[in-house]
């Protein structure tokens, strides 16, 4: 399954950050940061609990960007 | 401005006027270092937590932490003017950035903001209410005033109107319509009042799949993107490493041979190096350039799925087409009549007796006579399967069909050298004439392929199920390279994966089609361009890139489009990198000093984005 975020990000840079933190998150099979539209997108790994992986995954954008913003 | 935007913008005020006032103060020793930390920290304070936190997050090597580390370098050896401005230039850099990029992402989503946010619904007292289009039930009416954007896809039941079609296809003559004409979403509605029976929820209408599709082509990374990305994750380590390797080594040799070893030296020398490195240009301005040139190409009706397809686009060496409905219109047209009767009498004949038929056939002969039909001059219908219909018109008995009918009323005719199908049609038992049916080539399929060649594309390519003289007729007026007719959808694919093994590596074959029976070929392909407007749901999903006006013109300019986005990501691979070896090496020999390296930080990256934003715009030829 695949589900798109808007998300708040400043530089290009963090944005590239935020994409290798959410694909490191457990649950997540891929995931996508696109800086020009704001938006992330992630590919739920099969079976995963998509609200409390998205919490992993805010968290650990948090952790790398603290100023980064997802929309659940 | 956004507030983060302008807070920057006040600190950098603040701290550049501080730091010039600071410049003509007589002051020294550990008061001067005081003063220079109050404009130091005002302006550099959030990249030092950033620093910091990137540390505790083991996310060490990053440009705050480049930064952090050359300023307070600079103010430990001595030089509070360097150290804060290197850190106020870096941030107006990061201001300008962060303002053009949100400027120019503002302008690409204007281009593509045809979402429309309401729909209109009569309800009991005769009001006109508006309610989300996402809850409006597939047959609902719904009322489009002069204006307004066409939420939903449907069909015309009451009013007439023309449509602005620009946003969907680029196209910018407006389009008349009338009740029975199927309309599409996104098309904003200009002069008449409009009922639209709605035939598709919104979710499935045009412009929720064209929005979707544009708001996720960034998230196809092309091949540069990623090149960059890992290119930023071992480059910026490398380059700190480097700096240590700077700031120790030489040193260290000198006390070793016995000379001075000025460590202060060589020590600034690092961080210059450390500020020449930072690799912010390269970041930002590739996938602007990309975002660019996707924003560009839907201005203009072409809508491209990914920043990978933008790429393979620009080494496009062979386009194969698919006849009909892609070089020609995909619809009958009554191109010929021959009689020795008037040909108006003729069309009239025929037409009333073809009244009855849906055939898409008997319908281009109706649409050829283009008056109203008086049905009620039209008497025993006949309708003979596989050999066409028989019908009392205005007490003549009319036989309007194939050679076949002909045959079977003991009537010979004539064997026209015509591409086509032929109807004849007898009246009163004896032969009277026949038309010629054909579908024709779009106006713009000429100047299509003379656009290709000049774009440098090597080979045209027509793969059509339709018949040998057909095809090779059509080729000759275009000027096609090489056609393979009578083929079955299967035999498309065998096809394209010969031209795909043939060509030269490195060069990229395109497929054109709008059929459902041409989603495998479009996904075989290296890039599959579907025509959208009349293309099929099917095509379009298989392909690549979409054209919203089934304008074959517009491939030669998504070619140039592409070309041009890629051009300038080179020129900013290149530049970018460029600069920074240059100024990395004088750094290291100490002749770029820290004011050189700031330009090469911030010059560049500035330099790199304005011509990012290029991407979007591209001439008219």
């Amino acid at each position: 399954m695949t589900k798109t975020y808007k998300i708040e990000v400043d530089c290009a840079n963090c944005a590239l950050k935020m994409e290798e933190a959410a694909k490191g998150t457990k649950g997540v099979a891929n995931a996508t940061v696109s800086f020009m539209t704001q938006k992330m997108k992630v590919e739920f790994a099969e079976g995963a609990d998509v609200d409390s992986v998205m919490k992993d995954v805010v968290k650990a954008c948090k952790k790398v960007e603290d100023d980064c913003e997802i929309y659940l | 401005m956004t507030k983060k935007q302008k807070k920057v913008l006040y600190r950098i005020i603040i701290s550049a006027v501080l730091l010039i006032v600071l410049r003509f103060l007589p002051i020294s020793g550990w008061i001067s270092f005081v003063l220079y930390m109050v404009p130091y920290l005002i302006i550099g304070y959030d990249i030092l937590k950033k620093a910091w936190k990137g540390i505790l997050n083991k996310e060490v090597f990053d440009e705050n932490f480049l930064m952090a580390v050359a300023t307070v370098g600079a103010i430990l050896l001595g030089d509070y003017v360097e150290g804060t401005a290197v850190m106020l230039f870096y941030q107006i850099g990061e201001l300008f950035q962060s303002y053009a990029v949100g400027r120019s992402r503002k302008n690409i989503t204007a281009l593509m903001d045809i979402r429309p946010d309401y729909a209109n619904i009569e309800n009991e007292n005769g009001e006109l209410e508006q309610v989300d289009p996402d809850d409006v039930v597939i047959g609902t009416v719904i009322v489009v005033k002069p204006g307004e954007k066409l939420p939903i896809d449907g069909r015309i039941v009451e009013g007439s109107s023309t449509l602005n079609t620009s946003a969907l296809t680029g196209e910018s003559l407006p389009r008349e319509v009338g009740i029975g004409d199927e309309v599409i979403s996104g098309c904003v509605n200009l002069t008449g009042l409009l009922k639209v029976e709605t035939t598709k929820e919104f979710g499935e209408s045009t412009v929720s799949k064209i929005l979707d599709l544009v708001e996720n082509s960034s998230m196809k990374k092309s091949r540069s993107e990623n090149f960059i990305s890992k290119f930023a994750r071992y480059y910026t380590p490398a380059v700190c490493y480097s700096a240590l390797v700077l700031a120790i080594l030489p040193p260290l040799v000198n006390l070793l041979m016995g000379n001075p070893v000025n460590l202060g030296e060589w020590v600034t020398r690092a961080l210059t190096f450390l500020v020449i490195s930072c690799p912010c240009a390269l970041v930002i301005s590739i996938p602007l350039s990309f975002f660019g040139g996707i924003g560009g190409a839907s201005s203009r009706g072409i809508l491209i799925k990914g920043s990978n397809y933008l790429e393979t686009l620009a080494t496009t060496e062979t386009v194969v087409f698919d006849k009909t409905g892609t070089l020609t219109k995909g619809v009958f047209q009554v191109v010929k009549i021959v009689t020795e009767m008037s040909e108006e009498e003729l069309l009239s004949l025929t037409a009333h007796a073809e009244s009855y038929s849906n055939h898409p056939i008997s319908k281009s002969i109706v649409e050829a006579y283009g008056k109203d039909l008086n049905t009620s001059e039209v008497s025993d219908i006949q309708e003979i399967s596989g050999h066409g219909v028989k019908a009392l018109c205005f007490g003549k008995e009319v036989a309007a069909g194939n050679e076949k009918l002909m045959r079977t009323m003991g009537l010979s005719v004539p064997q026209p050298e015509e591409d086509g199908t032929v109807i004849y049609v007898a009246v009163d038992g004896s032969f009277a004439g026949y038309l010629v049916i054909a579908d024709t080539l779009k106006p713009e399929a000429r100047k299509a392929m003379a656009a290709l060649k000049k774009v440098g594309v090597k080979k045209l390519v027509m793969l059509t199920g339709d018949k040998k003289n057909v095809a090779e007729k059509i080729a000759s007026q275009l000027s096609i390279d090489m056609v393979k007719s009578e083929l079955l959808p299967a035999d498309k694919v065998t096809e394209v994966e010969k031209l795909l093994a043939g060509k030269r590596k490195g060069k990229a074959l395109a497929f054109v089609g709008d059929g459902i029976n041409d989603a495998p070929v479009l996904s075989r392909a290296d890039i599959g361009i579907a025509m959208g407007a009349m293309g099929s749901d099917a095509a379009i999903e298989a392909a690549d890139i979409v054209l919203m006006d089934d304008n074959p013109e517009k491939i030669g300019l998504a070619i140039r489009i592409s070309r041009k986005c890629m051009g300038i990501v080179y020129q900013n691979i290149v530049f970018a990198l460029g600069v920074k070896a240059i100024c990395l090496i004088l750094g290291a020999i100490g002749i770029a000093n820290m004011w050189l390296a700031i330009f090469a930080d911030v010059g560049v990256m500035v330099l790199a984005v304005l011509n990012a934003i290029r991407c979007l715009y591209i001439k008219n030829e």
